[in-house]
């Protein structure tokens, strides 16, 4: 008896799946940054949504890094492959600008939170941008070998620019963004001011002037996965990177490592919708993403990896690491403790300025 | 060994127990130097180099010093650093061993006349050494890999427990990652699918035109090799650029065939260089005798002449086969996600999460390479063997 119930459900589900795959791709493409975050991805989204929608394939493409550039060229081949591409806010600020990514009604595209509120409340003011569906809050920030720092271990991110104290060597993101912000605010620049300072020439000079200090000791990166392996080796006593990869390299990787949680810098990382897509590609994505950004689908991902999910409903679901059982909770950037002193990174200043800066800032690593 | 003996032995005092005590002394300079005192290393580096030049020499025979030499060394070192200590010990003692017989029985001149300066022997030896360091430069990185891929840790570092040759420090784990995780196992079976294809179709294509060029009548030889080796030559970013706005055109970008066609291209220039060079040791009376005796040119092909530049074909298509196997950048623009190959996951792995799981495919590929690259040789021989050209 128990049986044919069972069958029934399943050629049920499997009836209503074909209804539906009558006018959407039975494949899809979705592009993610790798390693510990995209198998988060896969194990919170995709591999329920297959289970969902039996015969269909879902292909990952770790292009996120250079998703922009990829999206552009794409896009002048006239041949896009991509579905759904996983970039940061700032990525989708520009993608939608160029007119790469699609815009979207919140409310029509994206499911309620369990509560009933609207999608658009329920993200709120993380919908940086018309073509952005956002995932989760990330932050940049530092971490230290617990064994290279003596006595006393840094709790303010000026130990970044304090070399007497704790010598050695530092990484740092190969980029300006954060890093002139850092360096203002340990030169004495409060943080409300950060942008007014960097605006000016005089501003940067010293932003520059600062980091000139540390120059010689510091190992740039330019992927996520660097800092964790030069910490793992010691080749480094302190550098940042994002809050996630961290956090494995800590509980997961079980290396003499800690967090420094002070000045850490928000950011967002969301889902962006290929402008142009055709027609039953786009009803597969589309059905994708309503099913990938529900309430609970944001907070089981945080089981897999510790960044805190986008939806305000989603944060009282987020429960233990799937693996090791800890509460995900107190490792979240988000959490009071470790959002002490937090940086708000802007957006529309960077928009403006980033080009101009980035350029300054090759210049000045070249000197 | 009447040889040996009649040999002069070269004074001790003056030669074998300074030169022994200077390389004493380049061993005590590098350990001197990571334990902080470069000077102090250099002084007991030569006063052990000395000492043991002394005590081999005089009271010990040529096997039994060597043997005592690498003992205590290695004990030395044990008690000085335990199991690293001990292997450190261990070569230092078998070198400075083998150093000091190989000066006292005069073997350092064997390679050189016997009327050579000493000027002349010592650049000989020299020269010697020098060929071996650029042997190891060529060699290290590999070297370096092949232990880190055994790794019990996900990182990139010779951990202690692994310098200290503590079983716990190393693991397969990475290699069962490999044959066990689903993105790999999809590279590793991407890339078989495409690589024989791209090789078929390369030494077919690339044969056909070696055999095509190699015929005295065609006009325009040169221009058209010229344009057939260019994938060689011209930068591979180019040619990757290009084919992606091409193929993207005809709807081949992204797909099985596209990759196919662009490693293809790639491998071709390998077949026709290499079916080239067979061909000049080619008896063309021979294609025209089959002729004469009624074959049409199809069966002489296959019959004749196929036989005979056989190995000049396999080793194009070794060549083409790595090429295909070993190639990142024309992939990454022409491929999409679903044609993801062992190079491109293994270059997105060292971009986005470092795991030693990219060393131990490493491990696994640098061995393919070798067994390829050992049957191109052997088979190299053999058709010098078969066409006269060498006696062995």
């Amino acid at each position: 008896m128990k049986t044919k119930t069972i069958l029934m459900t399943a050629t049920a589900v499997v009836l209503a799946g074909a209804a539906s795959a009558e006018e959407m791709a039975d494949s899809m493409t979705l592009v993610s940054w790798g390693g510990a975050y995209q198998a988060s991805q896969v194990n919170a989204y995709s591999e329920p949504y297959k289970a969902l929608n039996p015969g269909l394939e879902v292909i990952w493409d770790e292009s996120s890094n250079e998703a922009v550039a990829k999206l552009r060229a794409m896009n002048e081949a006239g041949n896009v492959t991509w579905d759904l591409v996983d970039v940061v806010a700032s990525d989708a600020i520009r993608l939608c600008d160029e007119g790469l990514a699609m815009e979207f009604d919140p409310d029509e595209l994206l499911a309620e939170g369990d509560d009933g509120t609207p999608a658009s409340e329920d993200f709120g003011d993380l919908i940086v941008s018309d073509c952005f569906i956002p995932q989760i809050v990330y932050s940049t920030t530092f971490g230290y070998r617990t064994d290279m720092v003596g006595d006393t271990p840094p709790t303010d991110v000026c130990a970044v620019f304090d070399t007497e104290t704790y010598p050695g060597k530092r990484s740092l993101e190969k980029r300006p963004i954060n890093n002139m912000e850092w360096a203002l605010i340990c030169d004495g620049v409060s943080d409300e001011e950060v942008y007014d300072v960097l605006e000016t020439e005089e501003g940067q000079a010293r932003a520059f002037a600062k980091l000139d200090t540390i120059k010689d000791d510091v190992i740039w990166w330019s992927a996520g996965a660097d800092t964790p392996q030069l910490l793992a080796d010691g080749e480094v006593v302190m550098g940042s990177t994002y809050n996630g990869r961290l956090f494995s390299v800590i509980e997961e990787q079980k290396q003499p490592v800690a967090m420094l949680w002070d000045a850490q810098v928000f950011d967002l990382d969301g889902w962006i919708i290929p402008a142009g897509l055709p027609a039953d590609r786009l009803a597969r994505v589309k059905d994708f993403v309503k099913f990938a950004t529900d309430t609970q689908r944001l907070a089981d991902q945080a089981k897999y990896i510790s960044y805190g999910p986008a939806r305000q409903s989603s944060a009282p679901l987020v429960g233990k690491h799937a693996e090791l059982g800890i509460e995900m909770a107190p490792h979240m950037p988000t959490d009071p403790n470790n959002a002490k002193h937090t940086f708000l990174y802007n957006y529309e200043w960077w928009a403006d300025y980033r080009d101009d800066l980035d350029a300054k800032f090759q210049a000045w690593l070249a000197q | 060994m009447a040889l040996v003996e009649t040999r002069t032995h070269p004074d001790l005092m003056r030669f074998t127990m300074p030169v022994t005590a200077l390389a004493g002394g380049v061993f005590g300079f590098v350990l001197g130097s990571s334990f902080g005192s470069a000077t102090l290393g250099v002084l007991a580096g030569l006063a052990v180099g000395a000492v043991t030049a002394f005590v081999l020499q005089s009271f010990l025979q040529r096997k039994q010093g060597r043997l005592a030499a690498a003992i205590v060394f290695a004990l030395a070192g044990f008690l000085i650093a335990g199991a690293k200590g001990a292997v450190g010990g261990l070569i230092g003692g078998l070198v400075l061993g083998w150093l000091v017989y190989w000066l006292d029985s005069g073997r350092y001149r064997e390679g050189v006349p016997t009327y050579a300066t000493p000027g002349q022997v010592l650049w000989h030896n020299s020269f010697l050494f020098i060929c071996g360091l650029i042997f190891f430069f060529l060699i290290a990185p590999i070297m370096v890999i092949i232990p880190l891929s055994f790794n019990a840790e996900n990182f990139f570092t010779f951990t202690p427990k692994m310098l200290a040759f503590d079983p716990e420090g190393y693991s397969l784990k990475h290699y069962r990652d490999f044959f066990s995780n689903p993105d790999w196992q999809q590279a590793l079976k991407n890339s078989v699918r495409i690589a024989p294809a791209a090789t078929l179709l390369s030494v077919s294509l690339g044969t056909l035109a070696a055999i095509g060029l190699s015929q005295s009548h065609v006009p325009f030889r040169r221009a058209i090799m010229a344009v057939l080796i260019s994938p060689m030559i011209v930068p591979l970013i180019i040619s990757a650029a290009g084919m992606y706005f091409f193929y993207s055109r005809l709807g081949l970008q992204g797909t099985y065939v596209g990759v196919v066609l662009a490693h293809a291209a790639l491998g071709i220039p390998f077949v026709i260089i290499t079916v080239t060079a067979t061909l000049v040791g080619f008896d063309k009376s021979l294609t025209r005798a089959a002729a004469n005796m009624g074959a049409d040119p199809v069966t002489t092909f296959f019959r004749v002449q196929m036989p005979l530049i056989l190995p000049g074909v396999i080793s194009g298509g070794l060549f083409a086969f790595i090429t295909s196997f070993d190639e990142v950048v024309v992939v990454l623009f022409v491929g999409s996600a679903g044609q993801k190959t062992l190079p491109w996951q293994m270059f997105i792995g060292l971009r986005e999460q470092i795991s030693p799981t990219i060393l131990a495919v490493a491990t696994i590929l640098v061995v393919i390479s070798i067994a390829l690259l050992t049957t191109v040789e052997l088979l190299r021989r053999r058709s010098e063997r078969l066409r006269g050209m060498s006696p062995g």
